[in-house]
C-alpha cells in the first residue's frame, strides 16, 4: 500500500477522536416555487468530504404530507432529509418515490420506515440483488457518513401514469436507458420535471448499466412533458430544455465516438487518446466517466467488430 | 578500437548499477520485483516505455492495458507483471523484427498495484515504464460486478481476430481467444490457461511470440502492431497441451 499522505493521517486521527459526531450533510432545500423543492448535491465523485451527496434529490409539499423523490446516499442523509422536511412541512412525509436503483438515489429508505416507498418494478428488484455489494463499494469510498447503512429496497411498485396526493396531481413516467427502470416525476402545478439520472447538467453522464439506444428514446419522450423547471438527477436546476439536449448530444457523440474507435480496432486503453469535442471541455469530472463509460460500454463493441476463424490445421 | 574501450567500460560500470535504481511508484515490492525479474541485470525507469491504463479498475476481472515501447529501438522482449497480484508475471511478449513493440492486453487485478512493462533491448538494458492501478470506483456506482463470462464453456479454443491496416503502414491485429484462464487460486480450480502464441506472416516468417500467464483475463483478448505480409497465422498451446490455431486474411 502507499503511504498516507500526512493530511489523510490527520484526517483519519481527526476521525477517532470525533468517533461520536455524526457527518452533517448541511442540507439546504431551495425552492422551486408552488411548493417542489430541491436538495442540490456536489458535481464530484463519492468522497469523504462530500459524504456520498453528490445528487440531487427533492420533494413536493401536498396538504397530506410531503412527496420526496430520491432518499439520497445513506441512512444518515435520509434521516436529516426526512427530519427537514417534516419540521417545513408541518406534516409526515406522505410517500417516497425512487428513481433508480444507483447509491447515491436510494440509501436514505432505512430513515423512513413507517412511509410507503415507491420504485418501478426492475429497481426493486436490482436493490434488492444487488444492494448490499453497492453499500459495501460505497462504504470504501465515503466512509462515516455510510456508518449503519444498509440496502432496504422499495416496499411498494410504482405504476406510470397520473396519480394525485393531497389533491395534488403527480405523473409518473416509467422510462429506462440510464438503468433498466429510470422513473421520472413531473409535478402538474409547478410544472416541475424531477427527470432522475436520464438527464445530467453540466456533469459527465454515467453509464455502469446504460443502454443507450433506450437512453436517447427517453430522452425524446421527456422532451414532450409541458415542464417549465427540471431537476436533472446531477447539476444545476434550469428552466428549458438545455440539459436535455446537452445530454442527449452528449450520449450520441459517445456513442457514435466508441462505434467508430471499434471499427478501426482501437484498443480500450487507446481511447484516452482521443480528443473529446469542446463544448464537453466544462463538465465535471469529464475524462474520469469518459475512461469508465469506454470500460461499461467498449467490450461489447470492440468483440463485435472481430470475426469468428475458421479453426485451421489443428496439430 | 574505439567500440572495444566502449565494452571495457560497460564491464566496470554494469556492477555499480546492480543494486535497483529508486522506484518511481514508491512500491513496498519494488526490492522483490528487481531482484526477482532483473537480479545482476542493468534495469532503468524509462518514460519511453508507455503504459496506457484507466487509474481505477472498473472490472478486476479485465483491466485494460496497452503497453508502448514504440519510441525505444531494438527492443527484444517486454515483461509486463503487477507488484501486489498474488501471480505476479502477466506476460513476456517478443515482437521480433517484424512487429512495433506494443501490446494491448487484459488482466485480473486482486487489489491496489502498480503494474510494470519492462523492454528489454539489445544491449541487455531493461527499460521500466508502469503505473499505479487503483482498486476503489469512481462516481454514481459501483464497479461492474465480478463475474465471469462462461463463454468458454461452448466455446472453447475459438478465436475470434480482424486485421486492419494502421496509418503508419503497420497493421493491427486484435483476436480472442475463448479460453478461461483459470489461474488455480479458486477453490479446488486447477490453474489452466493459454502459455504461449505465436504470429506469422504468409511468407511463414515470424512476427511475434507471446509467453502468457495466470492473470491474462477470461478470454484473452490482444492486440499486436504488426508488419509482415497477407495473412497471418496464430498458433497457440495452454497448460494441458491444448492447441489453437486460425488464420487471419488482411
Ligand atoms: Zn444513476
Amino acid at each position: 500500500m502507499r503511504r498516507l499522505p500526512f493530511s489523510s493521517a490527520l484526517l483519519a486521527l481527526l476521525a477517532v477522536g470525533a468517533a461520536h459526531a455524526q457527518y452533517d450533510y448541511r442540507l439546504a432545500p431551495q425552492a422551486l416555487g408552488d411548493g417542489a423543492y430541491v436538495f442540490v448535491g456536489a458535481l464530484e465523485h463519492f468522497t469523504r468530504a462530500n459524504g456520498g451527496n453528490i445528487v440531487n434529490t427533492g420533494y413536493i409539499d401536498t396538504p397530506a404530507g410531503a412527496v420526496v423523490i430520491d432518499s439520497g446516499p445513506s441512512r444518515l442523509y435520509g434521516e436529516q432529509q426526512r427530519a427537514l422536511i417534516e419540521r417545513r412541512s408541518g406534516r409526515p412525509v406522505a410517500r417516497v418515490y425512487i428513481t433508480h436503483a444507483h447509491p447515491d438515489h436510494f440509501f436514505g429508505d432505512q430513515a423512513y420506515a413507517g412511509v410507503p416507498v415507491y420504485a418501478l418494478p426492475a429497481t426493486r428488484e436490482a436493490i434488492a440483488a444487488n444492494g448490499d455489494a453497492l453499500a459495501d463499494n460505497l462504504y470504501r469510498l465515503v466512509g462515516d457518513a455510510m456508518r449503519g447503512t444498509h440496502a432496504v429496497a422499495p416496499g411498494l411498485p410504482a405504476g406510470a401514469g397520473r396519480i394525485e396526493v393531497g389533491g395534488r396531481a403527480l405523473q409518473l413516467i416509467a422510462l429506462a436507458g440510464h438503468t433498466d427502470a429510470d422513473l421520472a416525476v413531473f409535478d402538474e402545478r409547478s410544472a416541475t420535471l424531477y427527470a432522475g439520472d436520464l438527464v445530467f447538467h453540466r456533469r459527465t453522464p454515467t453509464t455502469p448499466n446504460a443502454d443507450l439506444a433506450r437512453w436517447l428514446a427517453a430522452l425524446d419522450r421527456l422532451e414532450t412533458i409541458p415542464y417549465k423547471t427540471l431537476v436533472p438527477g446531477h447539476g444545476p436546476v434550469l428552466n428549458g430544455p438545455a440539459a436535455i439536449r446537452e445530454t442527449r448530444d452528449y450520449l450520441r457523440w459517445l456513442d457514435a465516438m466508441l462505434r467508430e474507435a471499434a471499427a478501426r480496432g482501437v484498443d480500450l486503453p487507446e481511447l484516452a487518446e482521443l480528443p473529446v469535442p469542446e463544448r464537453f471541455g466544462d463538465f465535471a469530472v469529464l475524462r474520469a466517466e469518459l475512461s469508465r463509460s469506454a470500460a461499461h460500454l467498449y467490450p461489447a463493441l470492440e468483440t463485435q467488430a472481430l470475426r469468428r476463424l475458421a479453426p485451421d490445421g489443428r496439430e | 578500437m574505439l567500440r572495444l574501450a566502449w565494452l571495457f567500460v560497460a564491464a566496470w560500470v554494469v556492477p555499480a548499477l546492480a543494486a535497483p535504481p529508486d522506484d518511481p511508484l514508491r512500491s513496498p515490492a519494488w526490492p522483490y520485483m528487481a531482484e526477482r525479474y532483473f537480479a545482476g541485470q542493468t534495469v532503468r525507469f524509462d518514460a519511453a516505455v508507455r503504459v496506457l491504463m484507466p487509474g481505477a479498475a472498473e472490472d478486476p476481472l479485465a483491466v485494460p492495458v496497452y503497453v508502448d515501447a514504440g519510441a525505444l529501438a531494438d527492443v527484444r522482449e517486454i515483461l509486463v507483471f503487477a507488484d501486489l497480484n498474488p501471480i505476479t508475471t502477466i506476460l513476456r511478449y517478443e515482437p521480433g523484427e517484424l512487429a512495433r513493440p506494443s501490446i494491448g492486453f487484459r488482466f485480473k487485478v486482486q487489489q491496489a498495484t502498480p503494474l510494470r512493462a519492462a523492454a528489454r533491448t539489445g544491449d541487455g538494458v531493461w527499460h521500466l515504464g508502469g503505473a499505479w492501478l487503483n482498486a476503489g470506483g469512481g462516481g454514481c456506482t459501483t464497479p461492474s460486478q465480478a463475474s465471469g463470462s462462461g463463454l468458454w464453456k461452448d466455446r472453447f479454443g475459438e478465436i475470434d481476430a480482424r486485421l486492419w491496416p494502421r496509418a503508419d503502414g503497420l497493421r493491427r491485429l486484435r483476436l480472442q481467444l475463448i479460453h478461461p484462464m483459470d489461474t488455480g487460486l479458486a477453490g479446488g480450480i486447477p490453474a489452466f490457461y493459454l502459455e504461449t502464441l505465436a504470429l506469422q506472416d504468409s511468407d511463414g516468417r515470424t512476427l511475434a511470440r507471446l509467453q502468457t500467464f495466470e492473470p491474462v483475463a477470461e478470454n484473452p483478448l490482444l492486440s499486436f502492431d504488426l508488419r509482415g505480409r497477407g495473412a497471418v497465422s496464430i498458433r497457440g498451446r495452454d497448460t494441458q497441451a491444448n492447441r489453437f490455431a486460425g488464420t487471419v486474411a488482411p
